[in-house]
């Protein structure tokens, strides 16, 4: 065990940290869930890439810097510390590169990995179905092979940021009798193919955040199938935990949201004295971010001697998304009176962004596989208890 | 940055895991309890003779120099065997303690050597534990006086009750103490002794929190059983959801407060400034850990959990009897509020680590 960064590691965070001081936008960007402030987002990624810091992970000819799992650490550390943009691209990014890397072929992963990087194409996911949510093998949407290509038909939803994306990756039946997890191929549609539609779906807070995505015989190439055919639940399957559970949500996004909610208190405190529950609720929510974050340094020393993580991920989910709805639950008590008022109103504090985060955090719990799952996984995988 | 710990280190917990296995059956718990003494003599020698009493005594003093960090995995499994002996006291808080005296302190040396050999118990009376453990049996006992480190014999601490204030977890006996420090017991002034106590604080704390992982661990595993092989409505109870969740969220209390309790150790054995906050986290993290296994654990034996018989009894009550042990929840909390509400403190990311 040895707690201290390298040199390199300290080089690394100093070159990330100036890099951010000089480019995160002063002003913030408009909301991605707005076809302008998604556009922004965009850009942005773009002047990432540009200096190799869309992807660090990445190796350097896609565009990356070959960092390994520490560095991915520090970076997210002062991404977040510095109040960078939102990340719009993870679905790309974080779920099909790493999908890509492993099951494509060098075509595909020299056709889509740099564009994926650089953000000129846009990831959504097309898992769900109307019947098939957290029973993701009841899919029913086909894509039957016809000479060189598929025809897709069929529907999904619940496809967060579609509406702007340009693609969605999901799963499709390719074997119209197969049954259950068999059957399935991991594909890859362009949303300006004819006959996609995409319906948007509000949400909570009545943004175009995610949508219906409709497949009407859209034809696409076999080369968008990534895998071999029929094989798709495991290609989905083999990159979906880590990605899910640690990469997704770095524990730089608690921290520092932990870091505003202490900040509301000492001004709570000095406006209406001391209280007792709240300190204790923020404390917990310093602990419960401060353990992930340990956790995480934990793990991927762990990984880079060699350990494998699986059915562990899904502590971490459990973990980040009941923190997060606990770190907003708390600012809302704290707000009182003015937890209540939308962005744009004239007294809402920090312009609403605590209610954004607080309907926000509603979905933690829900979306990337519901904590309902993710304790059966546990209970099932971890502690061999029978189905 | 490595976060993981040495082969060496993990044969080590290996090792000591199926020593206690073979030497700390529940049956053997359960006979422990039933003893006026509420320790065993027999298994304190068995621990001496495997060397457990020397592990952080000094080379110099027939020791092994090992540090918090080797403490935060043995600690685990005297947890997860539910060890009813004041070992941990005597050789991990009081040889922290006794360590850190100036050379000067005739005794010093000599006692150490004695832990080493396992021929001494040694009690800590800290304010912070109104009753304190084990003074009934002591050798020697290290008492805070106005921030003072004071060494006495036991019956120098005008303890009260002769041991007669039993512990829901029956081997542990607490004595309250009536001291009258002399020239001659003081072994440190108050400004050396308050640095050196707040260590031993944190040093106890550490050892609570440890046990109290191990101890969630060994609830855990009871309750797995019990739920696999008790059947309901034609299976076992283990397969509905309603008994998955809650132990579920065992496993993800557990698997969340190891990190925390590694990392407190590294912090204290490399005096670290924020280990007070790193300790405090640690402790209250595992402590809850080991409140939520008995929880839920007692729901998963139904009522074979309210039961004499089941062994998860004195899994829990020794976790139950710990929890306030070295300080309180609000103590804890108090020191973290101290330091994250403060001006400039650390708090966000990056700080994970210090810098």
């Amino acid at each position: 065990m040895h707690l201290k960064f390298t040199d390199k590691q300290n080089a690394f965070r100093k070159e990330v940290q100036e890099w951010l001081a000089q480019n995160v936008p002063a002003k913030p960007l408009q909301s991605y869930d707005t076809r302008e402030g998604f556009e922004e987002h965009r850009l942005w990624e773009g002047k990432l890439y540009e200096s190799r810091l869309s992807m660090v992970m990445w190796p350097e000819h896609l565009g990356g810097r070959g960092c390994d799992l520490i560095e991915w650490l520090i970076f997210e550390e002062e991404y977040y510390a510095a109040g960078a943009p939102m990340r719009v691209n993870h679905n790309g990014q974080l779920l099909l590169g790493p999908t890509l890397m492993e099951f494509g072929t060098e075509e595909q992963k020299k056709h889509f990995l740099p564009r994926i990087a650089s953000s000129e194409d846009m990831w959504a996911q097309a898992w769900s179905e109307p019947d098939a949510g957290s029973d993701m093998a009841a899919i029913r949407s086909r894509a039957t092979p016809d000479g060189d290509e598929f025809v897709i038909n069929g529907q999904k939803t619940w496809s967060t940021r579609a509406i702007y994306a340009d693609w969605v990756f999901g799963l499709f039946r390719t074997d119209p009798d197969s049954k259950r997890h068999h059957g399935l191929s991991y594909m890859m549609v362009p949303l300006d193919a004819p006959g996609v539609t995409v319906r948007a779906i509000k949400a909570l807070n009545g943004k175009e955040a995610f949508a219906e995505v409709f497949f009407d015989d859209v034809r696409i190439p076999a080369f968008n199938c990534i895998g071999d055919v029929g094989q798709g639940w495991a290609v989905a399957m083999a990159t979906a935990g880590f990605e899910r559970g640690l990469l997704l949500r770095s524990p730089a996004r608690f921290q520092s949201t932990v870091k505003r909610l202490v900040d509301l208190y000492r001004k709570y405190a000095a406006e209406h004295g001391e209280n007792g529950s709240l300190r204790d609720a923020v404390i917990e929510c310093w602990m419960s971010a401060e353990a992930y974050a340990q956790s995480a340094y934990h793990t991927v020393s762990r990984i880079h001697k060699g350990a494998t993580i699986g059915a562990e991920s899904s502590i971490n989910k459990i973990i980040w998304s009941e923190l997060d709805l606990k770190m907003y639950e708390t600012a809302m008590q704290m707000l009182g009176a003015y937890a209540e008022l939308q962005p744009g109103s004239t007294d809402a504090v920090a312009d609403g962004d605590w209610l954004e985060g607080f309907l926000f955090a509603q979905a933690g719990p829900i979306y990337a596989g519901t904590n309902e799952i993710q304790r059966n996984i546990i209970a099932e995988r971890l502690l061999e208890l029978p189905r | 940055m490595d976060f993981t710990f040495t082969e060496d280190q993990l044969v080590f917990k290996e090792a000591i895991s199926r020593f206690l296995m073979t030497e700390a059956a529940p049956e053997m718990l359960r006979e422990i309890w039933e003893t006026a003494a509420g320790r065993s003599p027999e298994l304190h020698r068995k621990i001496a003779e495997q060397g457990l009493t020397a592990l952080s005594v000094p080379e110099e003093q027939g020791g092994l120099g090992m540090d918090d960090v080797a403490w935060s995995l043995l600690t685990q499994e005297l947890g997860y065997y539910a060890i009813p002996d004041s070992m941990v006291d005597t050789a991990y808080v009081s040889v922290g303690l006794l360590s850190a005296l100036p050379a000067t302190v005739a005794a010093r040396n000599d006692i150490l050597s004695q832990v080493a050999e396992g021929e001494l118990r040694i009690a800590v009376a800290h304010s912070i534990n109104p009753l304190v453990a084990d003074v009934h049996l002591a050798d020697r006992v290290l008492v805070e006086h106005q921030g003072e480190v004071h060494l006495v014999t036991r019956d120098q601490t005008g303890y009260e009750n002769n041991g007669s204030n039993i512990s829901i977890d029956s081997s542990r006996r607490l004595s309250k103490i009536n001291f009258a420090p002399t020239a001659d017991s003081k072994v440190l002034d108050a400004q050396a002794g308050t640095v050196v106590w707040n260590e031993t604080l944190n040093r106890g704390a550490l050892a609570v929190a440890g046990q109290s992982l191990g101890l969630a661990q060994r609830m855990l595993d009871l309750s797995v059983d019990y739920a696999v092989q008790r059947k309901q409505f034609g299976k076992p109870i283990g397969s509905f959801q309603a008994v998955k969740h809650k132990l579920a969220d065992v496993v993800s209390g557990i698997e969340f407060a190891k990190p925390a309790l590694y990392r407190a150790a590294y912090a204290l054995a490399h005096n670290d400034p924020r280990a007070d906050v790193y300790v405090s986290h640690a402790k209250l993290t595992c402590c809850e850990a080991a409140l939520v296994a008995a929880r839920h654990g007692i729901q998963v034996h139904g009522a074979m959990g309210y039961t004499w018989e089941a062994d998860l009894q004195m899994f829990m009550k020794r976790a139950w009897a710990l929890n306030s042990s070295w300080g309180t929840r609000e103590f804890h909390r108090q020191r973290i509020a101290n330091d994250i509400f403060a001006d400039g403190a650390a708090v966000g990311p990056r700080y994970t680590f210090g810098e």
